[in-house]
Parts: structure tokens; C-alpha cells; sequence
């Protein structure tokens, strides 16, 4: 992958327009998006591979990528990476208001695409999937042992919002079996469903295999049959705004080399 | 709003007083530093009107989810402030008047959720009133009863951080309140309660319905006890201010125009107590 367009004269004017946006729903998003940092001083285009990195993933990648910005740290010397987890259509949105972002991974192509829509990246590049799994609290109080008793009356469910791409495949999940499920509460990302599931606040929730897996006994999972499953695509792509393209790319690359793959299928990501 | 209250100047004689206390004019440098602080306010509102997509606006405004978020907003906000009036009344009335040892330490308590991050609160709430929590666990064996995912636990979570300022207002109005009219009451043969019904009750009223209105701004507002405590789901939890983070997804047009609706509320709320808040000396 090659890095995005040199900078322009144009491109700051846009940059300083969306960041006029940025101010204008910053009230807003101060809430859901709090590692903002500020740019770290030094690094400029066109440099080697080193300085400041700031990446916003989707909210299920947050068990890998701390682990995999670790790994990229001790390949680049010099190199700083900070990370921004949660929905990816909320990260998409910040991103698209000017947010300062170097890189992105959605957990979702379709959210990706709405960000190379807005023209601020290009040819993003898938690097995982992931699967959906019916998770428990431990002592498993609704008696859940498939997906069909979801739909159950009594059973209280927590899936992901429709916006977010956990809900989005939750919601094929249900189509795909036939089922009906009223949810008892929509959350605004994984971390949360996993939240709401983990403290017992709920009988059942729909979440990533990954996410089950990273829980440890924390939860119980109960696994969905393959065909019977829906497959998420993760993308990721340095952004067109990168302060330090070429770091940017670099990290990118890095996910998709084997030393990230590595990390991402220990943590039970498919290949993409 | 009539001065009926303490106060035994009428208005106008107070805003000389506080004319006359404050001198001719502000010097420049303070006059400069005092606009630089409005704007920090004044701007995001502005740029809200500025950014609103009016064109689009009633149909946005007349958006089923936003539609049915606003009713249960407006249902919950004034449910919670009915349950602070039913509470907060009398923790105000113990903590100006009672004789209890560690009224400091209640005080603390009552007023804490005014400076707790809302989020936290959610936790707190979650962790007593959860399925699993300190309380909740029992309500849940014995009464069948769960507070979150529900109306009732949006209630609950709005009550938590809205009724300190019911209380703070409450508090400091009874402080304010002359005891010697009371004194004369009951000197003239008026019982304990005609004492309170008569008298103390309608000196109250006034500061009553100014923390009523600011608890019912609060509890209009709030969003992160909410979202922790109750979660998310149309028509039975996801509240206004739900609606607009949910919105912010979508791209910022709904969530400005949202936005703009709750401005307009706060607005005319402010202006309905103005005499009450905005003038110096007003609050007692």
C-alpha cells in the first residue's frame, strides 16, 4: 500500500475548514471521544518512519491493537502510538469532522466507505473478519444454550445499535435465523453490550467471537454454527490528513504484516 | 414573577442597591476579559444557530424516533422533578433546620452528584440498583422488580443528579427566611402546622418552583447516568439528549437540529426565571 497524496496548499484550507466543523460538534463528541491528542510537535510529511501516531479503531479491536502498536513500536524505533477505541461509525464521524486522526480500522467496509466518500482516505485495505457469538454471564441465569432462545419471552437481550457494525450483524443474525429478538437495550458500541452482559445487567448479548474470547471467564459463550454466522470485514487505511503520512502507511502495512497477523488470529480474528 | 418572597425591599429598591454597590462602570481591562468569557459561552450557541439546518428542520424535528424521544423526555423529566419535590423538600427543610449531629456530612452527600462526573453516577446507580447490585439484587428476588433497561431506572437516574439543585435552592432559601415571622405567627395563637401551611409554605413557594424548574432543566439534560443505568431503546429509555449522541453518527445536521431543540428549552426556562437568577441578590 502506498501512502496517500503529498500535501497541498488546497488540502490545508480543507483541513482547516473541517476543523471549523470539528469545533462546531466538538461539544458534542467531547463525550464519546476523548483521546483527541494534540499534534506532537516535530514530525512532518514525508519523514521517515518515526514521531507521534494516532489511530482510531473499532471498538473490538481493542484488545489487539495496543498489543499490536506495542510490536510496531519496537520495529520503529521513535515511534509513538496512540490509540482512540469505539463505534466505527462514531470514529467515522469524528474523522470526517477534521478529528486528529492518522489512521483508521473500521469493523465495517460500509463505514469505511462513507469515510473515502468524504474524500479523506483511499483504497483502504481489509486486514481481518471476525464472527458473531451469543455471550452469557457466567451462571448463564436466562438458561440460554442457542440462539433461537434469544427470542425467548423473559429473556432479556443487549445487542450493539444498528449504526455500529456489531448491531448491524446482530440484526442479519436474527434475519438469518428467523428469529425475533427484543432487545432490552441498543448500546452504543461492543464494549458496552460486553459490559452490560459481564455484570449480569442482562441474560444474553450478541458480540464478537473475539470479544468472548478476551472476556475469558468473565463470560460464557456460546458459539454460532458457521452457516449459520455473519462475517464482519475490517479494513483499515492510513487517512488522507495523516501528520506523518509515510508513519501512517507504515502502521497500516504493519497490521497486515505477519507479526500483526500473528496477534490477530492468537486473538481469534480470521484472516481477511 | 411577583417578590412576594423574603425580601422586605421591593425589587427596584434592590437593583439601585446593587447599581449603587457596584459603581459607575467596570474598568476597561475587566469590561475586556468579562466579553472573552461571554464568548466562551456565547460562540458554540451561536454557531449552533449558525450551522442549524433550518430548511430541514421540521421534518427532522418531526422524525418519528425524535418525536417519541422528546415525549419521554419531557414524561421523565417532570416524573423525576415531581420525585425530588416529594424528597428534596424535606432533606432541605432537615438540612437548614435540623439539629442533627454531622448535618455537614448529609450535606456533602446530597449535594455530591452536582460534581460527580454523570457517567459515574450511572456506575453508582448500576451498582445499587443493578440486577446484581447492593439493593437491586433483593428487589429482583423479592418483588420481581429491575430498575435498568426501564423507564422507571431513567427516573431514577435523572432524580440522582437533578435533585441537588432542587435541595441547594431549597436549602438556601430556608436559611434566608426570616424566623421572626414565624416567631409571630405562632405568638399570635397559630398552631405548629398553621405555622407551616400559612406561612412558611408560601415564603417557600417562590424559591420551590425556581429549583423545581432548574431540577426539571437538569434532569431534561442528562445523558451519562442515563446511558450507563438505563441504556438505550426507543420509547422506553433513549431520551433526547440519547438521540442527539446517536445522531452525531449520522453526520451533525440531525444532531445540530436536535440540539437546537434543547437549546430553545434551556432558553426559555432561563427566561422564565430570569428575575429570579439574573438579578444580584436574587438567588436567597
Amino acid at each position: 500500500m502506498t501512502a496517500v497524496g503529498g500535501r497541498t496548499v488546497a488540502g490545508f484550507h480543507h483541513r482547516a475548514r473541517t476543523y471549523g466543523v470539528a469545533a462546531l460538534v466538538g461539544l458534542g463528541l467531547m463525550a464519546g471521544c476523548s483521546s483527541s491528542s494534540p499534534p506532537s510537535g516535530g514530525s512532518s510529511a514525508g519523514s521517515p518512519v518515526k514521531g507521534g501516531l494516532t489511530v482510531f479503531a473499532a471498538a473490538s479491536l481493542k484488545e489487539t491493537f495496543p498489543a499490536i502498536g506495542t510490536k510496531f513500536e519496537q520495529a520503529h524505533p521513535g515511534t509513538k502510538v496512540t490509540f482512540n477505541f469505539g463505534g466505527s461509525s462514531e470514529l467515522s464521524t469524528s474523522i470526517d469532522g477534521g478529528a486528529p486522526a492518522d489512521v483508521f480500522a473500521a469493523a465495517s467496509t460500509k463505514t469505511m466507505a462513507t469515510v473515502v466518500a468524504a474524500g479523506n482516505a483511499s483504497r483502504p485495505v481489509d486486514f481481518a473478519t471476525n464472527t458473531m457469538e451469543v455471550a452469557t454471564p457466567p451462571d448463564n441465569p436466562g438458561h440460554v444454550s442457542a440462539l433461537a432462545d434469544l427470542a425467548r419471552p423473559g429473556v432479556t437481550v443487549a445487542v450493539c445499535q444498528a449504526k455500529v457494525p456489531c448491531g448491524a450483524a446482530a440484526t442479519a443474525l436474527f434475519a438469518k435465523a428467523g428469529i425475533t429478538v427484543k432487545p432490552v437495550t441498543l448500546e452504543p458500541d461492543v464494549s458496552s453490550t460486553l459490559q452490560k452482559i459481564r455484570s449480569g445487567e442482562v441474560d444474553a448479548g450478541i458480540v464478537y467471537v473475539t470479544d468472548v474470547k478476551a472476556a475469558g471467564s468473565t463470560v460464557h459463550g456460546i458459539a454460532i454454527p458457521t452457516a449459520a454466522n455473519v462475517v464482519t470485514t475490517y479494513p483499515i487505511v492510513a487517512l488522507k490528513h495523516a501528520r506523518n503520512p509515510s508513519t501512517a502507511s507504515a502502521f497500516a502495512d504493519f497490521v497486515r504484516s505477519p507479526a500483526g497477523q500473528q496477534v490477530l488470529g492468537a486473538a481469534g480474528f480470521g484472516p481477511p | 414573577m411577583s417578590h412576594a418572597g423574603p425580601g422586605r425591599i421591593s425589587a427596584a429598591e434592590r437593583d439601585q442597591l446593587a447599581t449603587g454597590r457596584a459603581g459607575r462602570n467596570a474598568p476597561w481591562p475587566v469590561l475586556l476579559v468579562g466579553a472573552a468569557a461571554l464568548m466562551v459561552f456565547a460562540l458554540p450557541l451561536l454557531a449552533l444557530l449558525v450551522r442549524a439546518p433550518w430548511r430541514s428542520l421540521l421534518s427532522i424535528l418531526r422524525d418519528e424516533q425524535a418525536v417519541t424521544a422528546l415525549r419521554l423526555s419531557l414524561g421523565c423529566a417532570t416524573a423525576a422533578t415531581a420525585l425530588s419535590v416529594l424528597l428534596g423538600v424535606p432533606l432541605a427543610w432537615v438540612l437548614a433546620r435540623g439539629r442533627l449531629p454531622g448535618t455537614a456530612v448529609i450535606r456533602a452527600f446530597a449535594l455530591l452528584p452536582l460534581v460527580l462526573p454523570p457517567v459515574a453516577g450511572g456506575v453508582a446507580l448500576l451498582a445499587a440498583f443493578g440486577r446484581r447490585g447492593v439493593v437491586g439484587r433483593y428487589l429482583d428476588q423479592w418483588f420481581g422488580i429491575t430498575l435498568p433497561f426501564t423507564t422507571a431506572g431513567v427516573v431514577v437516574a435523572q432524580t440522582f443528579v437533578a435533585m441537588p439543585f432542587l435541595v441547594l435552592v431549597l436549602e438556601g432559601a430556608l436559611r434566608g427566611l426570616d424566623p421572626g415571622l414565624e416567631q409571630a405567627a405562632a405568638t399570635l395563637g397559630a398552631g405548629r402546622w398553621t405555622v407551616i401551611r400559612r406561612v412558611t409554605v408560601p415564603a417557600l413557594l417562590p424559591s420551590l418552583a425556581a429549583g423545581a424548574v432548574l431540577c426539571w432543566a437538569r434532569a431534561l439534560g442528562e445523558f451519562g447516568a442515563t446511558i450507563i443505568f438505563a441504556g438505550n431503546y426507543p420509547g422506553r429509555t433513549q431520551t433526547m439528549p440519547i438521540v442527539v449522541s446517536l445522531a452525531l453518527d449520522d453526520g451533525p445536521d440531525e444532531a445540530i437540529a436536535l440540539s437546537v431543540v434543547l437549546l430553545a428549552v434551556s432558553l426559555t426556562i432561563l427566561v422564565a426565571l430570569r428575575d429570579r437568577w439574573l438579578r444580584p441578590g436574587a438567588a436567597a
